[in-house]
């Protein structure tokens, strides 16, 4: 178990509070105005060494992403931008950082605003969290009132401004090209890549976006130095992460802890174990609900990290964990998250549009037993449709969950889908396999 | 993608009274020069807040024309995102998440206390506008699972029984505690902390 000295979010659970003085406690800000002194090039330097990866599910090399910023700013404004709209089902992190860890996240947008060359940064906070918001922004109104932000932030001669912009409820302004259209007023449907937003991005603009949690790890880092960050967890998948543990469970809770733990030792240790006992395991979903799930064989060895889990077809992704116990029909479960893909679609590639609903309604079929046995095979081919066909990588996040079902528990769902379809029987049309279209006494 | 049906029933005009209005300009200087669009959430969100929880057409008219950007604009923003109500909603507009987190604790049953109380149906207005329900995605909160949203508010580990209550209580004009029904802290573990005693005993 990672010790306590180690853990970054020392307030995780709101022991004692989240204003500005609480904060400096536990070491916020306070020196802030020495790290930047040592330069652009040292802080992202720094990162690089720590081996960060973003934490918003794609774990793309943050340090990496920051030096795609252009050096010096041209005539286009440089912006910064922080991706706090949290909706992955089995997700609860980041709401916990901006309600009581906010000054880590406003001390981690002023030094990567500089490290990035940006004097604006918008903070993209999903709509529903709107308590959260408003706690978020008592601290940024503290952050100005002492000059650790605004006009000559921090005695760095930086001039930095933070402002909170709300979403309304999208799933899909999540993805980074869709939160800056979202930002811009628009639908939030993805743009096409390249040009990348380090490029052109906001406005047109050179704009870095990063996770919250990312972002809220950056100072902590600095202070204690890249090889602390490094020496934590495993090569290429360093540092601790807040792992969200939510399902069947006796104890569901957000923990911070060291990445490559394994599975097992973070359900019994911090989540009380499976409802039921470890044996009573069905399957996890590993990161939030677009990762394709693993069943019990797996979880037994598993290693909660980015590489560990795609060895294994899945990912760590948002690190939200969400356990299935034997007692729940794993198929209604993937039916239902293929409702959710269904819903937050944005309709803007025909494949996820049309592909999402029809994944959907399927497997509501197939959780009554009501498709026949060469439908299996066909939601599979559905699935390889979507995935890769699409703008954004919501048609993966859509897919795969509905491919690691049939992957993993294929059987199932065929021994309780069984029947050859009736038009195929009466009418030897074999390829007309739509039969629920049709009166089921006429076929 | 979601079906979003628009009131029959609307009103003629819309403006926002003096309050709003400066607030709104204050929204506006949050972006660069020109790029006044941006600011075209936040003002559907407080067109909404200032109308009963909802946004008829001829607010959507006039934000166009605050904001310098075409009807059509407005129109697409506010039936893109399932925040923005376009019809009338009770004055405690209870949300009910029941995606797959919620629902392997139990978020059916929450729906169905929902419908004893409130109404069968999704969306119906209870006597008086009071109250209406509506199932949701995910809302972000899987790990106090199963939870419901009445207004800006979460409440957190219900059950069937804590949701009863909680409704009767709305019914009766008041307003419950927001926060995790199961007397813990957040998003700690129930009874089985084992990181930060030292920070939680100090």
């Amino acid at each position: 178990m990672l010790k306590d000295q180690d853990r970054i979010f020392k307030n995780l659970y709101n022991d004692n509070g989240a204003d500005i003085e609480s904060s400096k406690k536990r070491g916020d800000w306070t020196n802030t105005k020495e790290i930047c002194e040592k330069g652009r090039e040292w802080i992202i330097n720094e990162i690089k060494i720590s081996e960060l990866r973003g934490r918003g599910g794609a774990g793309f090399p943050t340090g990496l992403k920051w030096s795609f910023a252009p050096k010096e700013v041209g005539l286009r404004p440089h912006y910064l931008v922080v991706n706090a709209d949290e909706s992955e089902p089995g997700t609860c992190k980041d709401r916990d950082i901006l309600r009581f860890e906010p000054h880590k996240l406003i001390e981690g947008c002023f030094i990567t605003s500089y490290a990035v060359n940006a004097h604006i940064c918008y903070i993209y906070i999903r709509g529903e969290y709107f308590n959260e918001g408003k706690k978020l922004q008592t601290a940024i109104d503290e952050a100005y009132e002492k000059n650790l932000i605004g006009k000559n932030a921090s005695g760095t001669e930086w001039d930095l401004d933070i402002y909170i912009h709300y979403g309304a409820g999208a799933y899909i302004c999540g993805e980074e090209t869709a939160l800056l259209e979202s930002l811009e007023g628009k639908k939030g449907q993805p743009r096409l890549k390249p040009p990348f937003p380090a490029l052109i991005g906001l406005y047109g603009c050179p704009t870095i976006i990063n996770n919250v949690e990312t972002i809220a790890v950056v100072p902590t880092i600095l202070r204690k130095s890249g090889k602390w960050f490094a020496s934590l967890g495993k090569p290429k998948n360093t540092g601790t992460k807040i792992f969200c543990i939510s399902g069947n469970v006796n104890k569901p809770c957000n923990v911070e802890e060291e990445m490559g733990i394994s599975l097992k030792e973070l359900i019994e240790t911090h989540a009380g174990g499976v409802v039921g006992g470890w044996e009573n395991l069905k399957a996890i979903i590993p990161g939030g609900s677009s990762m394709p799930l693993l069943p019990k064989k797996i979880c037994d060895t598993i290693k909660m990290d980015f590489d560990s889990l795609v060895a294994e077809k899945s990912g760590l992704g948002t690190a939200g964990i969400i356990v299935i116990n034997k007692d729940q029909d794993i198929i209604k479960c993937m039916a239902r998250i293929a409702r959710f893909y269904k819903h937050e679609s944005c309709g803007q590639c025909t494949p996820c549009r049309e592909g999402s609903g029809w994944m959907w309604r399927m497997l509501e079929r197939m959780t009554k037993g009501e498709a026949s046995k060469d439908e299996v095979d066909m939601l599979m081919d559905v699935t390889k449709q979507i995935e890769g066909h699409t703008i954004c990588a919501f048609g993966e996040g859509s897919s795969w969950p509905v491919q690691g079902l049939l992957r993993h528990f294929k059987k199932e769902v065929e021994k309780r889908n069984n029947f050859s379809p009736l038009i195929m029987k009466e009418k030897k049309i074999p390829y007309l396999i739509d039969q629920h279209l049709l009166n089921k006494k006429d076929a | 993608m979601s079906l979003r049906k628009i009131s029959k029933e609307q009103p003629e005009s819309f403006e926002f009274n003096s309050k709003n209005l400066s607030y709104a300009e204050k929204i506006i200087k949050k972006y660069p020069e020109g790029k006044q669009q941006s600011a075209v959430m936040a003002l559907l969100y407080l067109t909404q807040k200032q109308n009963g929880n909802w946004i008829p057409l001829a607010a959507m008219k006039y934000l166009g024309k605050f904001l310098k950007m075409p009807y059509i604009k407005v129109y697409e923003v506010a039936t893109f995102y399932s925040m923005y109500n376009l019809a009338p909603v009770g004055k405690h507009f209870i949300q009910v998440c029941t995606t797959t987190p919620c629902m392997i604790k139990g978020a059916y049953k929450i729906v169905e206390a929902c419908k004893e109380k409130i109404s069968e149906n999704e969306n119906e207005l209870l006597k008086d506008n009071d109250c209406s329900w509506v199932e949701v995605e995910c809302l972000g909160a899987c790990v106090n699972a199963p939870m419901m949203q009445i207004n800006d508010d979460y409440y957190e580990d219900l059950n069937k029984e804590k949701t009863l209550k909680n409704l009767d209580e709305i019914l009766d004009g008041k307003t419950p505690k927001p926060g995790s029904y199961k007397g813990r802290l957040n998003t700690e573990p129930e009874d089985n902390r084992k990181t930060l005693i030292d920070i939680k005993n100090a």
